[in-house]
């Protein structure tokens, strides 16, 4: 595994972890991340991305699989071993500690001489833009500082893999951009492989890399953010990454690039089969996202009734009715004179394009 | 640990509400404690001559001063077994699943749920001559002659300690509880081992605790009256047994009352030594 300057890779082996109880946690998970990468897992609570961070940490030793970081299997090694370091959600700092002594508590561990602890503490405190803040406690800082400075006290280690846990959580909207960027500037800056735990699918794809979609312990997709969001491989990730219609449908013809789908609602489209190849006759589910509808003039698409308009600013969204009585949301972007449309207006809707309609096979 | 902006200030809530109670105190523990102040300074025991006579005899009296030394070595040796013991119980139950926490904290608990009297006889059976360690050894062949432990320096100790432990575990689980436990993986991720995550992060935020439970158990320890005498027996004496030989039996009140207090300030100065320590620490209060 090639090592980029500064980050170290990360590999995720097969790995399965089984509660006590016996109910598995993660199942057979295998990431594999390249060095200086930025990697979020994704995906909602209790979907096993904790425990598959506490793994990686050391916390959690796993039932089956390896975890290997650079070239070494760590699984042997304690979470004081692995250097490995975190920021955890609710920043854990040393309430008794100085901001100075925080950042140089793993220093301290390693045997570094005070003055070189300073020395360092300070250096890291001007990175994170903190370099007034040596001598107050955590307590006197407020919540974006004290993220910066438990970003500075794993950074001090000179971590092979940043993890961190729901980061962004606890900050206000405002402040949580801001922090992003700044989180996003110093993996940069050191080039440290950095692992996000998040359920905010914005910051997935806004910050990482590559995202990890996990689902009830499984790995559902791991691949860029345009290709979780445009070509989802799952039905999970269809509707959990974006918002997405869902409608029902039959295959009435199918090949490996393009299926033919009858819908509920009454039209026939082409869709793109995402989950695997379908079969003919098979039901399947047909996932397109508002913005990739169109309302449609001629007889083509299907038909619905208007109920309720939602100016978003930019955007409008409309909630349609279609004739199997299911809703369906439409987004238009707001350009000059957007058609206004009562409510009871009856409609024709179409995907924009037959790439943008992905099918998955309808589960039970 | 500033109170919230938006609750009233505490002081307008008028101090009549703590008249009943302020009352009873002044009734039940102020009077009676400076009826004793007034009868220590005569030094005759009528109660005819005012002086400072019986403060002066206890000073210069090297038996009263050993006995005084000695209660409060008692005091601190019974405290430093407690934490020694007590620190690792309340730890434990921080990370045990909820049906141990509850045999821990019965087990704790047991000493406050039996009678002081019937405790201490048990410990009596435990330590005699005859009793269940010197049996137990003897017919293990370890020793051939029974060892001495009732009426010894060390039978009170661990007899007390054994009473007290409950003063102490209590405050320590509380103490502990509140350290978030994420601060333990945080020291552990950042290349801390066991003991310097526990000298650098746990005891300094458990400080609290181990100063209210020391306090607690130093104070409960030196005035246990009842263990002190049965298990030390008529060859130790401390200050509580001195105390009231000396107001029962030689009908010496103004003695009795002077040694009471002077024990009472040489409690309060341990106390406050205690108090010291924490506060001395960043750790007291924080977090």
């Amino acid at each position: 595994m090639a090592d980029t300057p500064g980050g170290r890779s990360l590999v995720v082996d097969a790995v399965t972890h089984r509660y006590p109880s016996g109910a598995l946690a993660v199942e057979n998970i295998n990431l594999d991340i390249k060095g200086g990468e930025i990697i979020a897992l994704l995906g909602p609570s209790g979907c096993g991305k904790t425990t598959l961070l506490r793994i990686i940490a050391g916390f959690i030793a796993q039932t089956q699989g390896r975890i290997i970081i650079g070239d070494d299997i760590v699984d042997a090694l304690p979470p004081n071993r692995r250097a490995v370091g975190i920021v955890f959600q609710n920043y854990a700092l040393f309430p008794h500690l100085s901001i100075s002594e925080n950042v140089g508590y793993g220093l301290a561990a390693r045997g570094v001489d005070k003055a070189s602890r300073q020395r360092e503490a300070q250096r890291l405190l001007e990175l994170v833009q903190l370099p007034a803040m040596a001598e107050r406690l955590p307590r006197q800082l407020s919540g974006g500082q004290q993220q910066r400075v438990a970003l500075a006290r794993a950074l001090a280690i000179k971590p092979s893999i940043l993890l961190l846990d729901e980061p962004f959580a606890a900050l206000d909207k405002n402040l949580r951009l801001d922090m992003q960027i700044e989180v996003k500037r110093l993996q940069r800056v050191s080039g440290i492989t950095t692992l996000i735990v998040t359920h905010d699918q914005e910051e997935a794809l806004s910050m990482a890399d590559r995202v990890a979609v996990l689902s009830h312990g499984k790995l559902e997709q791991f691949g860029t953010p345009s290709d979780v969001y445009d070509r989802p491989q799952t039905l999970f990730v269809n509707t959990f990454v974006g918002s997405s219609n869902r409608m029902p449908g039959v295959v009435v013809s199918a090949d490996r690039t393009a299926a033919k789908v009858r819908l509920d609602a009454g039209a026939e489209i082409i869709a793109r089969p995402a989950g695997g190849t379908l079969s003919e006759g098979g039901r399947v589910t047909v996932c397109i996202r508002p913005e990739h509808l169109q309302f449609v003039g001629d007889e083509t698409g299907f038909a619905g009734v208007v109920g309720m308009s939602l100016p978003l600013g930019a955007t409008v969204v409309h909630e349609v009715t279609t004739a199997d009585g299911s809703g369906v949301k439409i987004s238009q972007a707001r350009i000059g004179e957007t058609r206004a449309l009562e409510n009871g207006a009856a409609v024709r809707l179409a995907p924009l394009a037959p790439s943008l309609a992905n099918a998955f096979p309808a589960t039970l | 640990m500033g109170t919230a902006p938006a609750s009233r200030d505490v002081t307008s809530y008028g101090m009549g509400l703590a008249a009943p109670l302020a009352l009873f105190f002044l009734v039940f523990f102020v009077a009676p404690l400076l009826q004793l102040l007034w009868l220590s300074l005569h030094n005759d025991t009528a109660g005819l001559h005012w002086g400072v006579g019986q403060y002066l005899h206890f000073l210069t009296d090297p038996f009263s001063l050993s006995v005084l030394g000695s209660t409060l070595l008692l005091g601190a040796e019974v405290t430093a077994v407690c934490l020694v013991l007590g620190f690792p119980i309340a730890w434990l139950y921080q990370r045990v699943g909820p049906r141990l926490q509850t045999v821990i904290i019965l087990i704790v608990l047991l000493p406050l749920l039996t009678s002081v009297v019937v405790r201490t006889f048990a410990w009596i059976v435990i330590l005699g001559r005859q009793g269940i360690i010197n049996a137990t050894l003897q017919s293990l062949g370890i020793i051939d002659t029974p060892l001495k432990l009732l009426y010894t320096q060390f039978g009170v100790v661990i007899a007390l300690a054994q009473v007290q432990m409950p003063l102490m575990t209590l405050p320590l689980i509380t103490a502990l509880g509140r350290i978030d436990p994420n601060l333990d993986d945080a020291s552990c991720s950042l290349g801390a081992g066991s003991w310097r995550t526990f000298f650098r992060i746990v005891l300094p935020l458990s400080l609290p605790g181990v100063i209210a439970g020391c306090t607690l158990t130093y104070a409960a320890a030196i005035t246990a009256f009842i263990t002190q005498s049965l298990i030390g027996g008529g060859q130790m004496l401390f200050m509580p047994m001195y105390l009231y030989q000396q107001a029962s039996t030689l009908q010496n009140w103004p003695f009795a009352s002077a040694i009471s207090i002077i024990f009472l300030l040489a409690v309060l100065a341990v106390v406050s030594v205690f108090t010291t320590l924490g506060r001395m620490s960043r750790g007291y209060g924080g977090a």
